[in-house]
């Protein structure tokens, strides 16, 4: 992004992202020219409908792209530190220690052979210089943090023996048991009933306040980053075209595209006869428009958006890649 | 005003229990008793003729099997359903003559949650609008289906042209609009939707809402809608009906519902939903999860989660009786007035 508002020195920096896969048929991008920060202890929505590319923006921050995806350019530094060139062992210690993660099924980050005990004690053994007590009294401690009940009990149960949002924080307990700097959440709440992802999102705000830990969190539900957030990302085909503080990109977007999208969520409080409808569907990857890849869908494209893609400008607190924001 | 019709859609009683036990040799093993689980335990409803009720609640609570039983996909173990005045299923539907019966169900047709797994892959979608058609009139000629087919694609904003066409060369949400097309193509009066949007894009599924508001005015059409997205049944609900546990705890107009819910299940189902307005709000952390359905609670199964549980609540099932200000509510707590009805629009909180 152009413009850095943000006090403190980034936890993360992301600049110029670029994730490629290569095919049979050509190489399909998926990732262009992304580029934001995560200051510590903030909490970075990143949302966009399936493929616009969020998802795999995260997996490239944690070095988990699935082959053949592949960083093709961009550089991602962690703490200042340059971390997407690191050798794979040199990442996965990365990986645990000072990045989490948690995905959408807490089914496949739990191994269904193992105790959950055993899983927390190992992830905390590997990253931390405990002895096998205390690791035990560090993970139930972590257990009791994300709210299970008698933790003492649950620790030798398998994982099939919790319900979907207790599985949910036994994994958040494993993304923290070696108290990481940023946590990576992608879709943490979408395979959850509404009561029991507002548990977890209370678990991940008391979170970040407690212990001053980032979170990148990808969803695709505005409700979920309205109240989570402290700023949000927008993507559209592969690209972020707006970054801002959360109250502003919901309230004042400034985009066309984030325009129509917030007014095409139904509400629980106003009444709207229509919602709005942005016609079309965003280009598959190997079709991506030229100039500003919303242009075929956007009620307020002029000229110069089929032909030049416009970078992400500052305006107010917000950037935004659109011609019409620029003066 | 002319004299009211009978409710299109009725439900009196309506349960159905599932047996999930273990296979028999496994159970004469580990001597264990046979399980079986009530999704539906005693269901009163009604659906008046072009009105749209929503049906909402968390996995489990057998919203689905609601719709299923409508459908005629289960059988229910008690209680009757009845579509125009004629019992379709259950008690006193032997009386009614298959033919009738028949008749009636072509009147009704079902829309579900997953557009990849609801169209076969290998049919031209021209064939998957016709097969109802053809299923139902096989003498129809075959420009005369070929016409039909091409106004509902027409009809669902896609082109005649598309019909040449295999599902996998849609998106979700063209998919959904095929969908669609399919169970418009007998004409029917009802639609059950059940979840017809959660596998969408909140864009596509803004084209999918207003596209069926479009259909319901143009061809009067009733809906029964599925749905555990609250923001979603109030925007095409006018009333909804919120389930837990198998049972139908709250029913009111959808604008009552979400502005003064009586129901503590409804007002901590609202209170937990992520809302763009209501970022900031403070909210009462929700305690607990749903009881396991074969082991449900004595009572009112809401009791271990509810803040205004008595002992009461512990060992009488509470029904729905109506309440003031309209709508109905089974809970001891709302009837007995030991619970304040909310001001209105408690839970619209303005951004802060």
């Amino acid at each position: 992004m152009t413009a850095h508002r943000q006090r403190t020195p980034p936890l993360l920096a992301v600049k110029g992202l670029r994730v490629e896969f290569p095919t049979r048929r050509g190489t399909l991008t998926a990732v262009r020219d992304v580029s934001f920060e995560i200051a510590p202890g903030e909490v970075l929505g990143v949302v966009g409908e399936s493929g616009a590319g969020k998802s795999l923006t995260g997996a490239a921050v944690i070095g988990l792209l699935d082959p053949p995806g592949r960083i093709a350019a961009g550089q991602i530094h962690l703490a200042g530190r340059r971390i997407d060139n690191l050798p794979y062992e040199a990442m996965r210690r990365i990986r645990g220690r000072e990045i989490g993660a948690v995905f959408q099924d807490p089914l496949t980050s739990l191994n269904p052979l193992y105790t959950i005990g055993r899983q927390l004690v190992e992830t905390i053994t590997t990253h931390l210089p405990l002895d096998a007590r205390a690791a035990r009294d560090r993970a139930i401690g972590l257990l009791e943090e994300v709210g299970i009940p008698a933790a003492g009990r649950r620790f030798d149960h398998y994982p099939h023996q919790f319900s979907g949002g207790m599985r949910q924080r036994v994994v958040i307990a494993l993304a923290l048991a070696a108290n990481p700097k940023l946590i990576i959440a992608d879709e943490p709440t979408t395979a959850l009933d509404v009561s029991i992802q507002m548990q977890i999102i209370e678990l991940i705000k008391r979170l970040t306040r407690d212990h001053g830990t980032a979170v990148m969190l990808v969803t695709h539900d505005m409700g979920v980053i309205a109240e989570t957030c402290d700023r949000v990302a927008v993507m559209y085909a592969g690209r972020m075209v707006e970054i801002g503080p959360v109250a502003d990109v919901i309230h004042r977007p400034l985009h066309p595209y984030t325009v129509g999208l917030m007014g095409s969520i139904p509400s629980l409080t106003a009444d709207r006869e229509r919602l709005t409808q942005i016609d079309g569907t965003m280009p598959r990857l190997d079709a991506i428009p030229q100039g500003c890849a919303f242009h075929p869908r956007c009620p307020q494209a002029v000229p110069r958006c089929r032909r030049e893609r416009p970078e992400p400008v500052a305006v107010g607190a917000s950037d935004v890649a659109c011609w019409l924001r620029r003066n | 005003m002319p004299a009211p019709l009978p409710p299109l859609v009725q439900l009196s009683d309506v349960a159905r229990t599932f047996d999930v036990s273990p296979p028999w040799l496994e159970r004469a093993i580990g001597r264990q008793p046979k399980a079986l689980l009530q999704a539906v335990a005693g269901v009163d409803l009604t659906i008046a003729r072009g009105e749209t009720l929503g049906l909402v609640g968390e996995s489990g609570c057998g919203k689905s099997t609601i719709a299923r039983l409508i459908v005629g996909l289960h059988a229910p173990t008690r209680g009757t359903i009845t579509f125009d005045g004629t019992p379709l299923a259950g008690h006193g539907a032997a009386q009614t003559d298959p033919a009738t019966s028949r008749a009636l169900r072509r009147r009704m047709q079902m829309i579900f949650q997953d557009p990849y797994a609801s169209l076969n892959p290998r049919w031209r979608v021209a064939d998957i609008v016709a097969e109802p058609i053809l299923a139902l009139e096989p003498e129809a000629a075959k420009g005369d289906v070929r016409r039909r087919v091409a106004a509902l694609l027409e009809q669902v904003r896609l082109a005649p042209e598309d019909g040449r066409r295999y599902p996998h060369q849609f998106s979700g949400g063209q998919r959904q609009r095929i969908s669609i097309a399919r169970a418009l193509s007998t004409q029917p009066e009802f639609l059950v939707c059940d979840e017809p949007t959660s596998a969408l894009d909140v864009s596509v599924q803004a084209q999918v809402l207003n596209l069926m508001r479009d259909l319901q005015q143009r061809m009067g059409l009733t809906y029964l809608f599925i749905s555990h997205n609250l923001a979603v049944v109030r925007h095409i609900a006018d009333r909804v009906g919120v389930m837990y546990l198998g049972r139908i705890v709250e029913v009111a107009p959808a604008r009552q519902l979400f502005a003064r819910p009586r129901h503590p299940y409804t007002r901590m189902l609202l209170d937990a939903v992520p809302d763009l307005a209501a970022a900031g709000r403070r909210r009462v952390a929700v305690a607990g999860e749903v009881p396991n359905p074969l082991d449900p609670p004595a009572g009112c199964a809401f009791h271990p989660r509810c803040p205004h549980a008595a002992d009461r609540c512990r060992s009488e099932i509470p029904v729905l009786r109506p309440v003031a200000g309209g709508g109905e509510a089974a809970c001891h707590a709302v009837l007995e007035g030991r619970l304040p009805v909310p001001p209105p629009a408690a839970v619209a909180a303005p951004p802060a």
